[in-house]
């Protein structure tokens, strides 16, 4: 059966990097979230929505991308939700997790002493939970399977 | 040309000023393109933009032969699989240029790559742009996907 995957990212370094792991959703059935309408160029295939670019600073952004999200993968209801954060991760592996989907988290590359705060959050409901440095993945307790570059 | 960037969530003043600076000394004569963010910052030296699509993004990289960037990952990929020599200054958190200094630690790491070269405040900026510039070619462009390992791991997990 083909694997439903909903792949999110936040803009910039997060995005880049969500990309470089398109290989790994080649047999699946794809769709992306992320912040940016212009990003839609660099998926060929794949459903593809935008949602409220929020951080952990403001408030009525995050309310909004909550909602967002939350009705997004309500109705794409994936089989796996993948994230390389940030926040917009955290929401969709939380509301991913709760339906029943499997959730994998994978910290930026950026991260090269400490993980996110973002990371730290998804350790309850993240059932892959990475970092891509060996040495962070070992003060943090979650797994290393590689990195990005 | 020289293609500068401070990515797409913040601006860099600190960056654009000292990149400015160099711009406008006489010995120098590379054309620049800065894209700055939303910024009051006018560059008297260099052509700037607030913002670039992905595609206007991919095209200004290809067409430079230094990038000059902050130490974002979006940035720094991009940068890498085009096989640009690029030069990296990191935002600092205590200045307020992004939440906490991981691109710190993030332009620490990036040092030990071929290819990249790093200023830590913006006095280093001249003396990273003028090595960037005397790499004789292209550095080796980065595959556009990340390593194998990772790949495999995550098709792996999404099928059991």
């Amino acid at each position: 059966m083909t694997r439903k995957v909903l792949a999110i990212a936040s803009g910039g370094g997060h995005w880049v990097q969500l990309l470089r792991l398109r290989p790994a959703f080649d047999a699946c059935d794809i769709a992306y979230v992320t912040v940016q309408p212009s990003y839609r160029e660099q998926v060929e295939k794949g459903r593809f929505y935008t949602v409220t670019d929020a951080t952990r600073w403001s408030r009525w952004d995050l309310f909004r991308m909550i909602f967002e999200i939350t009705w997004i993968v309500l109705k794409e209801r994936p089989d796996v939700v993948v994230s390389t954060g940030a926040a917009s991760g955290v929401v969709a592996l939380r509301v991913g997790k709760w339906l029943g989907a499997k959730t994998i988290w994978i910290d930026s590359i950026a991260n090269v002493d400490e993980m996110s705060l973002s990371g730290k959050r998804v350790r309850g409901f993240a059932d892959l939970w990475l970092s891509q440095w060996p040495e962070v993945a070992s003060a943090e307790g979650c797994a290393y399977k590689g990195a990005v570059l | 040309m020289i293609f500068a960037t401070v990515g797409s969530q913040m601006p860099f003043d600190r960056l654009m000023e000292a990149l400015d600076k160099w711009a406008g000394k006489s010995t120098q004569s590379m054309p620049i393109l800065a894209q700055t963010g939303a910024t009051k910052f006018r560059p008297k030296n260099m052509r700037a933009v607030e913002s670039l699509s992905p595609a206007e993004f991919r095209d200004a990289v290809q067409a430079a032969t230094v990038i000059v960037a902050h130490a974002g990952m979006g940035s720094v990929l991009t940068a890498l699989e085009f096989g640009k020599p690029l030069v990296v200054l990191p935002r600092l958190g205590s200045k307020q240029e992004t939440r906490n200094d991981h691109q710190v630690a993030t332009a620490r790491w990036l040092a030990t790559k071929p290819g990249i070269f790093v200023a830590m405040d913006d006095a280093e900026l001249e003396g990273a742009i003028n090595r960037a510039r005397t790499q004789a070619s292209q550095s080796d462009a980065i595959s556009p996907f990340a390593t194998p390992a990772l790949i495999d791991a995550l098709k792996t997990f999404i099928h059991i």
